[in-house]
């Protein structure tokens, strides 16, 4: 072995960083947490070589459930090619060297921050979310022998109690994200800083759906086929965003999560997919929008 | 024959002062009477002689070493002295009264509505309440202006007759009279006098102290010599 | 109406607690009616917490049974629900007024949430009846109606202790303990909501047990008295008996001081 070799080669890691025990202990955690929807199972998270915050508890989940044949796809923001979701592919290609892919149907697992795709996922796909508080209660109750007691006995007025005050102080409610979701009738559950958008994507999904928070060193899941609903008043309905007269500028798209983006200093702006594995698909298929170089050229 | 209300039978009392070494007072020693309804029973004897403590004993305010204070309400004889809390609290809702012009709380509330809210206790509407209210004010000479304000702002003599009107509102088989005609006035004295005369004629028992021997003669129906049943005392 | 026709509330038995060695209260026994307001008096350490938090079955006493009523007319031992069980009740047929608003209050939620809190914890889902229920409870503890969006922690101490008791009183409880209610407000402020509780303790029939080393208080709130001194109740009967005519030693020292203050 030349002296090249020895100094340059990376170190040989087990596939996917963690070691074999470890991912025994994680995916007992999965398991008790498929078993009880909505219920945050504990777990012995593990330092990752990356800061928390940056979805260390994604990456241990995922590293738990990734096998040689599985196709992963990271997503940040809906984007693939955002910093964390590019730094964590680059870690997964290193330590699983597993196939890579932007392509949401090409997918068998997810990682994802804040967003759920577009396209509808399928009973072959695992989503696996980045949660930085996994506690839906945590905001009102800060005592955690008191939230767990509240979940144990199903004790949810307080979650209420947050709506309440969201229509009081804006006349409706304000949550748009990491909005709370009642699970087959018996959890509440905090799906992570997603925006309430996608709240209707995770009810009865046909893929399995997987929450890791890294720091708070919690684990929970959305078996296949599971009732998540969003909770709400008689008289404020759960709403999703809308975008009225919107599409995409790219690929002119409507009706999907879009962000905005301010085109110079006069405040200009532009519509686009969020979802930029969608908005590129869609592109690709002919779907063109306004502002979109190739949208001028078909116009002549 | 009246029936007979109140019957009192060898009462004992006494105070032991834990503060002053525990100084035994005894106060009485088999006291016995009775009263019956439709007449008015004073008390007599000097100042000190026990006769607020007899009072006070006979509404549970004070409790009796021993003896008994069979109070007859309805068909029923209850003994104060052995009653439970609860028992002497129904006791004064329904059967025995207590006219002082001392009321240990003022609530915020309107002299009419103070008045009136006795009436209603006693299970009149609530117009027949407030004619009843307005009717006793009157008498007792209570300004029409003041009735809608809580008695906490009157004068001293306005407030005693306030709690005079309350005392007499309610319809108890037996009342007790502590003293309800001193500080008053003679016009305001007389008309108490002639509230007694009424409850009389209703057949109300009444059990009274009045130091002032003009009332007492014109009140009385018997009066009764609470030093006979006082603890002669070592000088 | 005879008296044994209608039963008690609570009934407590031979009630003792010990923290480790040393003494909480010991060998407490009483009944409470529906309508009854008792106090429990005494100096601190006296036990009169303990046993408060005894019968609300915030503590589990070493010994003894407390039965309740329920409003199906069942007498169950409290020690022996469930944890779920007691908690039903401490949000629905109950309420805990605390000496502290911060204890008994979200002080960072707006007053209507306060007051709507324990409706939604029953089910409640419509935000419009929420609110003009809560409207409502702030009109009765006399909190301006223009105040309902506003956080317990803008509030004077005599505003936060009136929220803290709508908020208990939403649900209609039959049962509410009171812990110092009174404590830390001003004399002024203080008349005002012994006022309150006497009207509402009139208009909605509660039974009540407060705790307060303040016999003024005891005086004018309670029909029955509890003198508690090192665990033990050493005195009780009815109130204006107790203290006017005290027969132990230490209520006699209790009511003595007071006068002495008075007069």
């Amino acid at each position: 072995m030349s002296l090249d070799q020895l100094t340059n080669e990376a170190p040989a890691y087990n596939f996917a960083y963690l070691d074999e025990q470890t991912k025994r202990m994680i995916r007992r955690a999965i398991l008790k947490g498929i078993a009880v929807p909505g219920y945050q199972v504990p777990f012995a998270a593990r330092e990752m070589p990356m800061p928390y915050g940056w979805g260390t508890g994604g990456v241990q989940v995922t590293a738990s459930v990734l096998g040689e044949s599985d196709i992963l796809k990271v997503i940040d923001q809906g984007a693939d090619d955002t910093t964390n979701a590019v730094s964590i592919r680059n870690f997964f290609a290193k330590t699983a060297n597993v196939e890579l892919t932007t392509h949401t149907s090409e997918a068998t697992v997810i990682q994802t921050r804040h967003r759920i795709p577009e396209e509808e996922l399928q009973e072959h796909q695992t989503l696996v979310y980045q949660v930085p508080i996994p506690e839906p209660l945590r905001f009102l109750e800060p005592r955690e022998t008191e939230t767990r007691k509240m979940h144990a006995l199903s004790e949810y007025g307080l979650i209420h109690v947050k709506l309440y005050e969201d229509i009081a102080t804006h006349g409706h409610i304000a949550t748009t994200y990491a909005y709370p979701v009642m699970v087959e009738g018996r959890y509440v559950m905090d799906p992570s800083p997603t925006p309430k958008f996608d709240n209707p994507k995770m009810h009865k999904s046909k893929a399995l759906q997987l929450f890791g928070a890294g720091r708070e060193k919690r684990i929970y899941a959305l078996p296949p086929h599971t009732d998540v609903v969003s909770l709400d008043f008689e008289d404020h309905p759960f709403t999703i965003q809308e975008w009225p007269d919107t599409q995409c500028a790219m690929c002119g798209a409507e009706g999907v999560y879009f962000d905005e983006v301010i085109l110079d200093d006069a405040g200009n702006n532009m519509f686009v997919c969020s979802d930029s594995d969608y908005c590129e698909t869609r592109q690709s298929e002919g779907h063109l929008g306004p502002l979109n170089a190739d949208y001028k050229e078909r116009m002549q | 024959m009246q029936q007979k209300i109140l019957s009192v039978q060898n009462l004992t009392k006494s105070f032991v002062m834990h503060l002053q070494n525990g100084l035994q007072l005894p106060v009485m020693d088999g006291a016995g009477f009775e009263v019956f309804a439709g007449e008015c029973v004073v008390l007599g004897g000097p100042s000190g002689a026990g006769k607020s403590t007899l009072l006070k004993m006979i509404y549970g305010n004070y409790a009796a070493d021993a003896g008994e204070i069979i109070i007859t309400h309805g068909d029923q004889h209850t003994d104060l002295v052995t009653a439970s809390p609860r028992e002497i609290l129904r006791l004064r809702q329904s059967t025995i009264g207590y006219v002082s012009q001392f009321l240990s709380a003022i609530p915020r509330v309107s002299a009419l509505d103070l008045v009136a809210q006795v009436a209603r206790q006693w299970g009149h509407s609530e117009e027949v309440a407030q004619e009843k209210a307005a009717k006793m004010l009157g008498q007792l000479n209570i300004p029409e202006h003041l009735w809608g304000l809580p008695p906490a702002t009157f004068s001293g003599g306005e407030q005693q007759r306030v709690n005079i009107a309350r005392g007499f509102m309610g319809e108890h088989k037996l009342l007790l009279l502590d003293e309800p005609t001193a500080s008053l006035d003679a016009a305001n004295r007389q008309v108490v006098l002639s509230l007694i005369e009424e409850r009389k004629a209703n057949g109300t028992a009444m059990l009274g102290i009045f130091h002032d021997a003009d009332t007492r003669d014109k009140v009385a129906d018997r009066v009764i010599d609470v030093t006979k049943f006082a603890v002669q005392r070592a000088a | 109406m005879s008296l044994d026709q209608d039963l008690p509330l609570l009934s407590v038995k031979n009630l003792s607690h010990f923290y480790g060695q040393h003494l909480g209260c010991k060998d407490v026994n009483f009944d409470l009616y529906p309508g009854e307001v008792l106090a429990i008096v005494g100096e601190s350490g006296s036990g009169k917490t303990t046993l408060l938090n005894c019968l609300s079955t915030q503590i589990i006493p070493t010994d003894g049974a407390v039965y309740y009523r329920g409003r199906k007319g069942q007498s169950d031992n409290l020690y022996e629900m469930s944890e779920a069980q007691q908690r039903i009740l401490l949000r629905t047929d109950w309420g805990f007024v605390r000496q502290h608003p911060r204890d008994g209050l979200r002080m960072n939620v707006s007053a209507g949430a306060n007051v709507g809190e324990r409706l939604m914890a029953l089910g409640d889902r419509h935000y419009g009846k929420i609110r003009d229920t809560a409207l409502d409870w702030l009109e009765k503890v006399e909190i301006q109606v223009d105040r309902i969006d506003d956080a317990p922690r803008t509030f004077s101490g005599g505003m936060q202790q009136r929220l803290q008791i709508a908020r208990n009183l939403v649900t209609n409880p039959r049962l509410v303990f009171m812990d110092e209610p009174t404590g830390g407000l001003d004399v002024s402020v203080q008349a005002r909501l012994l006022d309150l509780i006497r009207r509402l303790v009139a208009e909605l029939g509660l039974s009540i047990i407060i705790v307060t080393h303040d016999l003024a208080v005891a005086r004018l709130l309670s029909d029955r008295i509890m003198v508690m001194k090192d665990g033990k109740v050493i005195e009780q009967g009815l109130t204006d008996q107790v203290l006017d005519d005290p027969h132990q030693a230490y209520t006699q020292l209790l009511v003595s001081s007071i006068l002495h203050v008075g007069s």
